[in-house]
């Protein structure tokens, strides 16, 4: 075979049938092996890692990294305004940020959970996963939580340079460390709901491009369908109707969350009803994350080696 | 001691027999799984490496039950599937080291490992290059290479040498029989061509329509018994003859083996039972060199003065020497060479009743 390496100086033979290796022969391993821990965290740091396009391609770098770009902009100039001009307290609460970043959230899921799972069912790369020691179980949750991780470092990033933004301008601590805080949960409990969604559906259309489409489209219309049952309401005066709108919507559903366990004004303007709309929306939140796992381990397991 | 043994191992998919109550038994060193496709080849793999369930009968690798101990087993073993199996998007150092890790090893030994074992496979400086770019020799290389990275006692390669063309069929047979000599890992290789293994491996085994077709050891097998081609220029018929009448055992086929034969037309399976090895024109192109015997049944006349006769022990030569020296006929050759494992087992697939 005619490859580069035949021009190579070195003197190795080039898969010759001579059965001779001229420099230093093959050596066997006997250092370490590590186990089931060490494969989890592995994946699940390359998978993460891949989400902001480290170890891809310069290419793969530009969209993850200029959307969470976008996601803190605000955040910064809201930082800088208030420490240039001062002010009682942040022009929007946590909770409203992370609504505002809603639809740039649902880009960036739809963009990466195709790469993180896609990839490797379209190219075949499980059947080299899988005849290694790593479990499936062990794979779903890996990737699951390098998904989740991701979206919650893209939302949570900007929070946290708010945060700083309320420390440098001498807000008042407690108050703002039990805000961030609030926000924060919003910000895990949106990563899990739309990284559960978003692998799910990336990992039943192999073609990363179908994948990109399915999601955002998923994502847009529960948003909308959410936004249209909600003003339907609304116009014909159906207070609980509009309450529950909500849950429709992944950003809506979190939302609802945080209102209720928290006891926020909703960023929309109606709050679910007391304890039953909180746990109502704890609920149908939990039940979405648990079937999207149960999707995923369901799905790996009928994934065959050939 | 055998790296895997499998007794009455039979795997079903719907009314498809994958696998008829099989039994085999690999030892260590370089075995040859040869079959047509459809064989059963790749799923015996799957069911070795604990990745599939048999339906019936047991499998051990490295004395490890393929049932209970499959993540055991998957952590002593590598293996490289037969269909491409690269993201085209990593570098070939990327994708190695992170499947060095993935077979446990630490980050620092999973590097070291990469770039040996990518020189071993002979990638050199396209390994920083992205896998897409790759011609399928290189692919194979990679695919090699991740099945090789942690040290495993044991590899299993699925076609290792499937697309790739005459020369790249050659470097890669090399590297599979220096995996077994020179890295001292025992190596099941499958191919659905009889011809290409036979050079490289100590034992060959054949499987047919899931069922053992035979197991031999390509040494003994192929030193027990040699084939002494003879060509003289005239008087073929005779010579023949009196060899016959001393006592060897003549065969007129030798029209396969002269260097001006190429190819065969070549181009059906060349192990399965409906053709089966050696089967004339099917098993050449298992076989770049084209030296395929047909084999065909002896009859009295030897048209261009060329036949084979099987050697038992060395009094063959004399006698054939002799009775040339009789006819005082020319000798233009005679060639001692080993049997082709085809001709070896082309007895066997006729002989077996299925
Ligand atoms: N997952 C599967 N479902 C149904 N039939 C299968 C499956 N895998 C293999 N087979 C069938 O089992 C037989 C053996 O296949 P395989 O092991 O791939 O053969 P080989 O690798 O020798 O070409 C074939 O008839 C094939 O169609
Ligand atoms: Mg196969």
């Amino acid at each position: 075979m005619q490859t580069p390496a035949d021009r190579d100086t070195t003197p190795v033979p080039n898969g010759g049938a001579a059965g001779v290796i001229h420099d230093i022969g093959y050596q066997r391993y006997d250092g370490s092996r590590l186990g089931r821990g060490y494969l989890l965290r592995t994946l699940f740091l390359d998978t993460l890692r891949g989400c902001y396009g480290f170890g891809r391609s310069a290419k793969s770098k530009i969209m993850p990294l200029v959307l969470f770009g976008f996601g803190c902009l605000p955040a910064i100039i809201i930082a800088v305004i208030l420490n240039a001009f001062g002010g009682e307290e942040l022009p929007m609460t946590y909770p409203e940020y992370l609504w505002t970043l809603s639809m740039l959230v649902s880009i960036y899921v739809a963009g990466q959970a195709p790469q993180a799972v896609s990839r490797d069912l379209r190219f075949r790369a499980t059947s080299l996963y899988f005849s290694r020691p790593l479990r499936r179980g062990d794979y779903v949750v890996a990737k699951f939580a390098a998904m989740t991780a991701a979206v919650l470092i893209f939302t949570g990033v900007p929070m946290l340079i708010l945060y700083l933004g309320t420390l440098l301008a001498k807000l008042p601590f407690w108050e703002q460390t039990g805000d961030v805080l609030v926000g924060l949960v919003g910000a895990l409990l949106t990563a899990l709901v739309l990284g559960g969604i978003s692998l799910v559906i990336a990992a039943i259309t192999p073609r990363r491009g179908f994948g990109v489409a399915a999601i955002i489209t998923v994502l847009l219309v529960a948003n909308s369908v959410a936004g249209v049952v909600f003003g339907v309401a609304q116009e014909t005066g159906r207070e609980t109707l509009s309450a529950y709108a909500w849950v429709l919507s992944p950003t809506g559903l979190v939302d609802g969350v945080l209102v209720g366990l928290f006891d926020l004004p909703a960023v929309n303007g109606v709050s679910p009803p007391g304890t039953t709309g909180c746990l109502v929306y704890l609920s149908v939140t939990v039940l979405l994350v648990s079937a999207c796992a149960g999707l995923l381990l369901g799905r790996y397991r009928k994934v065959s080696v050939s | 001691m055998s790296v895997v043994v499998t007794s009455a191992l039979t795997k079903r998919f719907g009314p498809v027999t994958a696998l008829d109550s099989l039994d085999v038994d690999v030892r260590p060193g370089v075995t040859g799984l040869v079959g047509a496709n459809g064989a059963g080849k790749s799923t015996l793999i799957k069911i070795l490496l604990g990745l599939l369930p048999a339906t019936s009968g047991r499998a051990e690798v490295l004395g490890l039950d393929v049932a209970s101990s499959g993540e055991q087993i998957r952590r002593a073993v590598g293996y490289m599937p037969e269909h491409d199996c690269l993201p085209p998007d990593v570098t070939a150092t990327e994708f190695v080291v992170h499947m060095a890790r993935m077979s446990g090893l630490p980050t620092s030994a999973a590097r070291e490992r990469t770039a040996d074992t990518l020189r071993h496979v002979g990638l050199y400086e396209e390994r920083y290059r992205p896998v897409g770019g790759y011609s399928t020799g290189m692919k194979q290389r990679v695919k090699l290479a991740q099945a090789l990275v942690h040290d495993p006692r044991l590899v299993f390669l699925d076609e290792p040498t499937n697309g790739l063309d005459p020369a790249g069929r050659e470097d890669m047979l090399g590297l599979v029989r220096r995996i077994g000599t020179d890295f001292g890992i025992s190596v099941l290789v499958t191919s659905h061509l009889l011809g290409e293994l036979e050079r490289i491996c100590d034992h060959v085994v054949v499987v047919d329509g899931g069922r053992l077709l035979r197991a031999t050891s390509t040494a003994a097998a192929t030193t027990a018994s040699q084939v002494l081609t003879v060509e003289v220029t005239d008087r073929a018929d005779e010579l023949v003859r009196m060899l016959r009448g001393a006592g060897l055992t003549v065969r007129s086929g030798g029209n396969g083996h002269g260097p001006g034969n190429g190819h065969g037309p070549g181009n059906g399976p060349t192990a399965s039972g409906d053709a089966p090895p050696a089967d004339g024109n099917g098993a050449a192109d298992g076989d770049p060199h084209g030296l395929r015997t047909p084999a065909g049944t002896l009859t009295a006349r030897v048209p261009d003065g060329r036949f084979e006769v099987e050697v038992t022990d060395d009094a063959a030569h004399d006698v054939v020497r002799d009775a040339v020296t009789h006819l005082g006929v020319g000798l233009i050759r005679m060639q001692r060479r080993r049997h082709h494992l085809a001709e070896i087992f082309q007895d066997g697939a006729h002989a077996d009743p299925r």
